[in-house]
C-alpha cells in the first residue's frame, strides 16, 4: 500500500511538471487531488484497512497530499509569473497613438487677458467698475473735456445712434471706457458730496470706432482703464503705480519710458512705452526694431473732468491710465491680424 | 507735419546733436517722430535685426561722388536726337555727361552759356535712386556707352537724390550754388515726420518745433531776420502809396473772425520760386507753384500763419463793376454766409454754403471761404501784378465744421481748426510780403490795414512750488519753475514760492484758473523732463471697497461654463435685421446712423443670433459647443437704449469626440443641454428649478423644448433649433441645440447655500421600474418618489426610459435607482417599507404599476 501512496506521489509529481497553463493545473488538481483521485481513493480506503496497517498509510497518504499540495502551489506560481511575463510583453501599447480628446470649454482670449490685467489691478486696490456701452455725447466727450467741434474728436472716430431731437448731445457708441470715470466719480460723490470718498477702479469694456475692418483696425475693442482720486495723488505716483503694474504684467525687468502726449480728459499726459517683451530691446519684427512697444496712455485726471465727476480740483488729483487687451494679446503672441479676436474660428480660440 | 533739419537750423543750431538724438528730445516731449526722411545728410548704420530707434528711409549722399557742378554747354548727341552731351565743370575737371533731360533741352546747340547752369552733378560709383524704376530701386552709376558714346555720370533730378518723387528734369541749383562743394554740404537734408497733436498745433511750424527743441536743448533761439534767404529784407524797395488808403476792412462778428490783416506788394512778375525754396517746399510735402503762392506756403511752414493772396487788379475790377467808383478804397467784408449761397472755389468746384461757414467778400460779392479756400476769380495768376495778401485769424470750430462739411481739408483749415494766435497774422503777412519782395522783385506798400477786434487773453497763471509739489510730486523751487517756463517764451515774475507766468503770445491752449494752472504744470513736466520725475506708490489711503457683485458672478458663470467643456466666444455687437431675422425678427432697434455697412448698421436684439452665427462658421467642426455673455441693446425711441445681459448657448454635432478608436458617436441632443444646465444652476447655487415644455418660442422645436423656471419665474428657454429655423443657416445635419438665458433675472433669484450632509454609515441601494401613461412627465414621478421618501431617499437617479409591445401602446417603463440613507446603518426592513409606500403612492398618484 505504502508502495502504492510512492506511486501515485511519482507519477503525479512527474505529470505536474510539464504543466504551463492555469487550465492544465486546475485539470491536475482534480485528478490527483480531486474527490475521486487515486489519493482521495486511499483516504477513503482507510477505514477498511487493519488497525495496525491504518496509521502507517494514514500519515504516508497524508505526507503525499501535502507534498502534492505544496508541489501544485509551487508549479502555480512558475505558471502565474510566465503568463504575467508574457501577457506584460505581448499587451505592449503604441504609445505614440495619439491621446483621446474631451470636450474643452476655454475663455475667449480678450477674455483671458482682461482677467490678467484686472486681477493684477485687483491686487492693487483696485475694483471692477462697469458701464454702459451706448452713451451720450455728454458723457462719452463733453464732460470728458471734449466740446464739441474739438479737433481731438479726430483722434476718436464715433459710430452715432439715429436718435432725434437731441441737439448737442447725440448718443453713440462709447469710443472709450471713459465715461464710467464720469458715471463712478459721481457715484462715489454722491455718497458724500462735501467729503467725496477716494476712487480706485478699473473700468473694462468693449469700445467701439468708426474704423474699416481691416487686418489692423476693428470696429470694436475692449479697453482697460484705471481711475485713481484722491487728495494726495502725484505724477510720480503714477509713474510709481504703472511701473508697478508693468512689471507685474510684463516682468519684474520690464523697463519703461513715459512720452508726453495728449488726451482731452488727461493733463498732463503720457504714453508708455515698454521695452519690447519679445527680443529684450535689441529690436525685432514685432517693435518694428524699435525695441519700444507702446502699451498705454495715460495721465493726471484734468480738472475739468474732477470738477465734472463732482471732485473739487483744487483739493483732490487723480490719474487715469487706458490700454487694450487685444493689443496686448497681439504684441505677445505675435498675432498679425486683429481680425482674429471678433472671428471666432475654433480653430483660433483653442490656441488659448 | 514734415520739417527739414536744414530749415530748422534757421532758427536753432543744432551742431553736436545727431538726427536721431533732435527726434529723441521730440518724441518724449510729445512731439512723436513717426519716420526720417533721409535727403543727403549721413544715415546711421543699421544691420539687420539691429535696434533701430525710428523708421527711417532715404539716401545719404556721398560726399566724394555728389558734388554741384555746372553745365557749360548743352551739345548734341552725334547718334540720338533727344540726347545731349553737356561740357561740365565739377570744380576740379570738365566732364561730358550724358543727359535726356526736357528742361536744357532747348540750350541744345546754342554754344557756350553766357550763364552756366549749376546741376547736382553724380560721379561713377555713386548709389543713388534710378530715376526711371518705378517706386524708389537703389542703383549703382556704372561706366557704360549709350548710343556710341561712353557715359560714367550724370546730372540728377530730385527723384534721383531722393527729394521727391520729382523726375521731369534735372535739377537747376540756385545761381550762386558754390561749384565743387560736396552736394550733402550744400544742401544735404533730413526730414522728420512729425505727428501733431490737438494741444501741439502751435508747433505746426518750423519756428514752432525749432523754439521746442531750444526748451528742451537750454540752447538759444536765433535771432529773426536770420532766415533761409540769408539777408535781411528791410532794404526792399518800399512803394510810395500806403495801402491803408487803399483798402478797408470790416468784420462783422470779431467771435468769427478775431482779426484781419492786409499788406499789399506791387509790380511783382510771376515766376518760380529759387530751388532751395521748392526743394524745402517739396521736403515738407507741399508742391512749389510760383513764387508768390509759394511765399504764402513757405510762411504758413515757416511760422504757423496762413495767408492769401488776392490779385488786387482783379479786385478794383469787380468795383467797377458795381458802379462804385466814387468810392477809391476797396472795402473787404468777412461774415458768416447765407444759406444757399454759392461761391466757385479755386478748384474749379461751385459750392453751396450754410450759415456755418464764414466768407471773405468785397462789396460785390464773396471772394474766399476763409481760412478754407480761395475763391476762383481773385486768384493769382501769371498776369498778376500786384497783391493783396491776407493774414487773418479764423474761429477754430467755424473752421473745422467748413472744412468737414465740404470735405476740404487742407493745411491752412488744418492749422485754423486747431487755433492759430491772431499776433501772428500781422508776422505773417509781414514775413509774406518780405519773401515776395525778394523772390519776385516787387515794392512792398508802406503800412499794414490791421483790424483787430477781439485780443486773447494770454492769461498769466500763478504756480506754487506747492502746486508743483502736490500735482507732479518733485520739489522745484520757483527759479527753477520760472526758468523751465522762460524757455518756452513765458514771462515770468518770481515771488517767494510763487510763480507768475504769462502765456506767449503765440499759444492758446493755456487757459485760466485750474484748468491754466494743470496747462503750466504740464509744460513744466515736459521741460524738466518725464524720465527725469521719480517713480512713488501712493501715499492715499485704500478707498472703500465696494466691489462688483454683477460682474463676479458672471465670470463665475464664465468659469462654470467653460469648465462643462462649453467654449466662449465674443461676437460683434452690430449686425443687421435681416441676419437676426433668420432666428427670430424684430421691428425696432438701436440703429446707427452713419453704420461701416449695410450688414452691420443696428445693434444686436440677440445675442443667440450672434452666437449661432458663429456656429455657422464654424458648423465643419465635428463638434461645437459655445457659449457668449453679453449685451443686447432694446431701442428706447429717443432715449438711451436698455442693454439687458444675455446668456446664449448652443452645441451641435458629435457628443464624443472622434478618436482612433471611436467613432460614430451620437449628435448632442436636448439632454446634452439639459445636463450642462442642471449643472450651470446647481454651481449658481440656484434651487426651486423646473423645466416646463414650451411651444411658444418661434426659433424653437415645438415638442423639444422648455422653459426654465427659478422658483416658479421664468429666466430662459432651451431646446432644439426648429428645423426650419435650421434651413436658414449653413449648418450640418446634426441637430442644433441652444439655449437663451435673461442673466438679470438669473440673477436676481436668490441662491441657496446649504449642503446635504454626507453619512458615514452604508447606504442601501435599490432599483424600481414602473409603467406609467406616455403622458405622466418624469419630473413628476421623481417628485412623488422624493416627497414620499422624504430625507431618507437622498438620491433618485432615472436610468432607463423603455417601451415595447410587452408593456403596451401608449405606455412607458421608467426605471429608478434609489439610495436610502439614514442617521444608522438602515436595514433590508426598514428600506423595503419605504419603498411600499413610494410604490402606492405612484399607483395613486399616476396609475403606475410596478415592473416586475
Ligand atoms: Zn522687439
Amino acid at each position: 500500500m505504502l508502495d502504492k501512496l510512492n506511486e501515485i506521489e511519482k507519477s503525479a509529481l512527474e505529470s505536474l511538471q510539464s504543466i504551463t497553463d492555469s487550465a492544465a493545473l486546475e485539470a491536475w488538481r482534480v485528478s490527483h487531488l480531486g474527490r475521486s483521485s487515486p489519493l482521495m481513493t486511499v483516504f477513503a480506503g482507510l477505514g477498511k484497512l487493519s488497525k495496525e496497517e491504518r496509521p502507517a498509510v494514514g500519515s504516508g497518504a497524508n505526507r503525499v497530499k501535502v507534498a502534492l499540495e505544496s508541489a501544485l502551489e509551487e508549479r502555480s506560481k512558475i505558471v502565474k509569473s510566465a503568463a504575467l511575463a508574457k501577457s506584460l510583453e505581448e499587451d505592449a501599447l503604441d504609445v505614440t497613438l495619439p491621446g483621446r480628446g474631451i470636450h474643452v470649454g476655454r475663455l475667449h482670449p480678450s477674455t483671458q487677458q482682461l482677467r490678467k490685467v484686472m486681477s493684477i489691478l485687483a491686487d492693487m486696490g483696485f475694483q471692477v467698475y462697469t458701464s454702459r456701452e451706448v452713451e451720450t455725447d455728454e458723457y462719452n466727450f463733453q464732460l470728458l473735456n471734449f466740446p464739441p467741434n474739438h479737433p481731438a474728436r479726430d483722434m476718436q472716430d464715433t459710430f452715432f445712434v439715429e436718435a432725434e431731437g437731441r441737439g448737442d448731445n447725440p448718443i453713440l457708441l462709447r469710443t472709450h471706457t471713459s465715461p464710467g470715470q464720469i458715471h463712478a466719480m459721481r457715484e462715489y460723490a454722491a455718497t458724500n458730496p462735501d467729503n467725496p470718498p477716494s476712487i480706485r477702479i478699473a473700468l473694462p469694456g468693449m469700445c467701439f470706432r468708426y474704423e474699416q475692418i481691416t487686418a489692423r483696425s476693428e470696429i470694436q475693442f475692449n479697453q482697460v482703464e484705471g481711475l485713481v482720486v484722491g487728495e494726495n495723488i502725484t505724477f510720480a505716483d503714477l509713474k510709481g503705480t504703472l511701473n508697478d503694474f508693468a512689471r507685474r504684467m510684463f516682468g519684474q525687468d520690464a523697463r519703461t519710458r513715459f512720452r508726453a502726449s495728449y488726451f482731452p480728459f488727461t493733463e498732463p499726459s503720457a504714453e508708455v512705452d515698454v521695452e519690447c517683451f519679445v527680443c529684450g530691446g535689441k529690436g525685432c519684427g514685432v517693435c518694428k526694431n524699435s525695441g519700444w512697444l507702446e502699451i498705454l496712455g495715460c495721465g493726471m485726471v484734468h480738472p475739468v473732468v474732477l470738477q465734472n465727476g463732482g471732485y473739487d480740483p483744487s483739493r483732490y488729483s487723480g490719474f487715469a491710465w487706458g490700454m487694450g487687451p487685444e493689443r496686448q494679446l497681439m504684441l505677445r503672441y505675435k498675432i498679425d491680424d486683429i481680425r482674429y479676436f471678433w472671428g471666432n474660428d475654433l480653430r483660433f480660440l483653442e490656441q488659448f | 507735419m514734415k520739417i527739414p533739419i536744414s530749415w530748422l537750423r534757421d532758427y536753432i543750431d543744432l551742431d553736436g546733436l545727431s538726427v536721431e538724438d533732435i527726434a529723441r528730445k521730440l518724441t518724449l516731449a510729445g512731439l512723436e517722430v513717426d519716420e526720417i526722411k533721409y535727403a543727403g545728410l549721413p544715415m546711421p548704420e543699421y544691420k539687420d535685426g539691429e535696434k533701430h530707434e525710428f523708421k527711417t528711409s532715404g539716401i545719404a549722399w556721398d560726399k566724394e561722388k555728389l558734388v554741384v557742378a555746372e553745365i557749360r554747354e548743352v551739345k548734341a548727341h552725334p547718334n540720338a536726337d533727344r540726347l545731349t552731351l553737356l561740357d561740365l565743370f565739377d570744380g576740379k575737371e570738365s566732364q561730358t555727361v550724358l543727359t535726356g533731360a526736357p528742361n536744357i533741352f532747348h540750350l541744345k546747340g546754342t554754344g557756350k552759356l553766357d550763364k552756366p547752369i549749376k546741376a547736382a552733378y553724380a560721379k561713377e560709383g555713386t548709389t543713388l535712386y534710378d530715376g526711371h524704376a518705378e517706386g524708389l530701386q537703389l542703383m549703382t552709376l556704372k561706366r557704360t556707352k549709350i548710343r556710341g558714346v561712353e557715359s560714367y555720370s550724370m546730372v540728377c533730378s530730385e527723384k534721383e537724390l531722393g527729394i521727391s518723387e520729382e523726375h521731369d528734369g534735372i535739377i537747376l541749383l540756385d545761381d550762386d550754388a558754390p561749384v565743387g562743394t560736396p552736394l550733402a554740404d550744400y544742401m544735404g537734408d533730413a526730414v522728420l515726420d512729425i505727428s501733431i497733436v490737438p494741444n501741439m498745433a502751435r508747433n505746426a511750424n518750423v519756428i514752432g518745433i525749432a523754439r521746442e527743441l531750444a526748451a528742451l536743448t537750454g540752447r538759444e533761439m536765433r535771432k529773426h531776420g536770420n532766415t533761409e534767404t540769408g539777408k535781411q529784407v528791410k532794404n526792399a524797395v518800399r512803394s510810395p502809396q500806403s495801402v491803408v488808403d487803399l483798402v478797408e476792412i470790416e468784420i462783422t462778428n470779431p467771435e468769427l473772425n478775431p482779426r484781419f490783416v492786409m499788406g499789399m506788394i506791387r509790380d511783382i512778375e510771376i515766376k518760380p520760386s529759387p530751388y532751395r525754396i521748392q526743394r524745402r517746399l517739396r521736403l515738407a510735402g507741399m508742391r512749389p507753384i510760383n513764387n508768390i503762392v509759394d511765399a504764402t506756403n513757405y510762411t504758413m511752414l515757416d511760422i504757423g500763419q496762413p495767408l492769401h493772396a488776392f490779385d488786387y487788379d482783379v479786385l478794383v475790377g469787380r468795383v467797377g463793376q458795381i458802379g462804385n467808383l466814387s468810392n477809391r478804397k476797396i472795402k473787404i467784408i468777412t461774415r458768416a454766409a447765407k444759406d444757399g449761397e454759392k461761391i466757385k472755389t479755386l478748384d474749379g468746384t461751385e459750392r453751396e454754403l450754410t450759415s456755418t461757414n464764414v466768407l471773405v467778400c468785397d462789396e460785390k460779392s464773396s471772394l474766399a471761404m476763409a481760412g478754407v479756400m480761395g475763391g476762383e476769380e481773385s486768384e493769382v495768376t501769371a498776369k498778376t501784378r500786384t497783391i493783396l495778401l491776407e493774414g487773418a485769424s479764423w474761429n477754430p470750430i467755424a473752421t473745422r465744421k467748413t472744412a468737414q462739411q465740404h470735405n476740404l481739408p487742407s493745411e491752412a483749415s488744418f492749422r485754423f481748426s486747431r487755433g492759430v494766435h491772431p499776433a501772428m497774422a500781422e508776422q505773417g503777412v509781414k514775413r509774406g510780403l518780405e519773401l515776395m519782395a525778394e523772390w519776385s522783385g516787387g515794392q512792398i506798400a508802406p503800412d499794414l490795414v490791421d483790424v483787430y477786434p477781439l485780443k486773447p487773453k494770454d492769461p498769466t497763471i500763478t504756480v506754487t512750488t506747492k502746486d508743483v509739489k502736490r500735482l507732479l510730486g518733485i520739489d522745484l523751487t520757483a527759479k527753477q519753475i520760472a526758468d523751465l517756463l522762460t524757455r518756452l517764451e513765458f514771462e515770468c515774475k518770481v515771488e517767494k514760492d510763487s510763480v507768475k507766468a504769462k502765456t506767449p503770445p503765440h499759444r492758446l491752449d493755456i487757459g485760466e484758473g485750474v484748468v491754466g494752472l494743470a496747462d503750466v504744470l504740464e509744460e513744466v513736466a515736459r521741460v524738466y523732463g518725464y524720465d527725469r520725475i521719480p517713480e512713488t506708490r501712493m501715499s492715499d489711503s485704500l478707498p472703500p471697497q465696494i466691489g462688483n457683485p454683477k460682474h463676479e458672478w458672471e465670470e463665475h458663470a464664465r468659469d462654470i461654463l467653460t469648465s462643462l467643456g462649453v467654449q466662449e466666444v465674443v461676437s460683434y455687437r452690430m449686425t443687421s435685421p435681416e441676419r437676426e431675422g433668420r432666428l427670430v425678427a424684430h421691428d425696432e432697434y438701436v440703429a446707427l446712423a452713419n453704420p461701416i455697412a449695410p450688414e452691420r448698421r443696428v445693434m444686436r436684439r440677440s445675442l443667440l443670433a450672434s452666437l449661432l452665427e458663429n456656429v455657422e462658421k464654424n458648423a465643419r467642426a465635428e463638434s461645437i459647443a459655445m457659449f457668449e455673455i453679453g449685451s443686447v441693446f432694446e431701442p428706447n425711441k429717443n432715449n438711451l437704449p436698455n442693454e439687458p445681459r444675455k446668456l446664449a448657448i448652443a452645441m451641435t454635432g458629435l457628443r464624443t469626440q472622434s478618436a482612433w478608436d471611436v467613432k460614430d458617436s451620437a449628435s448632442f441632443d436636448f439632454f446634452d443641454m439639459k445636463g450642462r444646465l442642471e449643472l450651470l444652476l446647481s454651481g449658481l447655487r440656484l434651487s426651486g428649478i423646473s423645466y416646463t415644455p414650451t411651444d411658444g418660442v418661434t426659433y424653437l422645436h415645438p415638442s423639444k423644448a422648455a422653459e426654465v423656471k427659478v422658483n416658479g419665474q421664468t429666466v430662459g428657454v432651451f431646446g432644439e433649433l426648429h428645423p426650419l429655423v435650421k434651413e436658414k443657416y449653413d449648418f450640418e445635419d446634426s441637430p442644433v441645440i441652444v439655449a437663451e438665458f435673461d442673466l438679470d433675472a438669473l440673477q436676481s433669484a436668490a441662491p441657496s447655500y446649504g449642503i446635504t450632509p454626507v453619512s458615514e454609515f452604508p447606504p442601501v441601494l435599490e432599483d424600481i421600474a414602473i409603467i406609467v401613461d406616455e403622458s405622466v412627465a418624469a419630473e413628476r414621478v421623481e417628485g412623488l418618489i422624493r416627497q414620499t421618501g422624504g430625507k431618507t431617499v437622498t438620491r433618485v437617479r432615472l436610468f432607463d426610459v423603455y417601451r415595447d409591445e410587452k408593456i403596451g401602446a401608449g405606455k412607458k417603463s421608467l426605471a429608478y435607482s434609489l439610495t436610502y440613507q439614514s442617521e444608522k446603518t438602515m436595514t433590508d426592513a426598514e428600506a423595503a417599507a419605504i419603498r411600499t409606500k413610494i410604490v402606492k403612492r405612484l399607483e395613486f398618484e399616476v396609475g403606475a404599476k410596478l415592473r416586475s
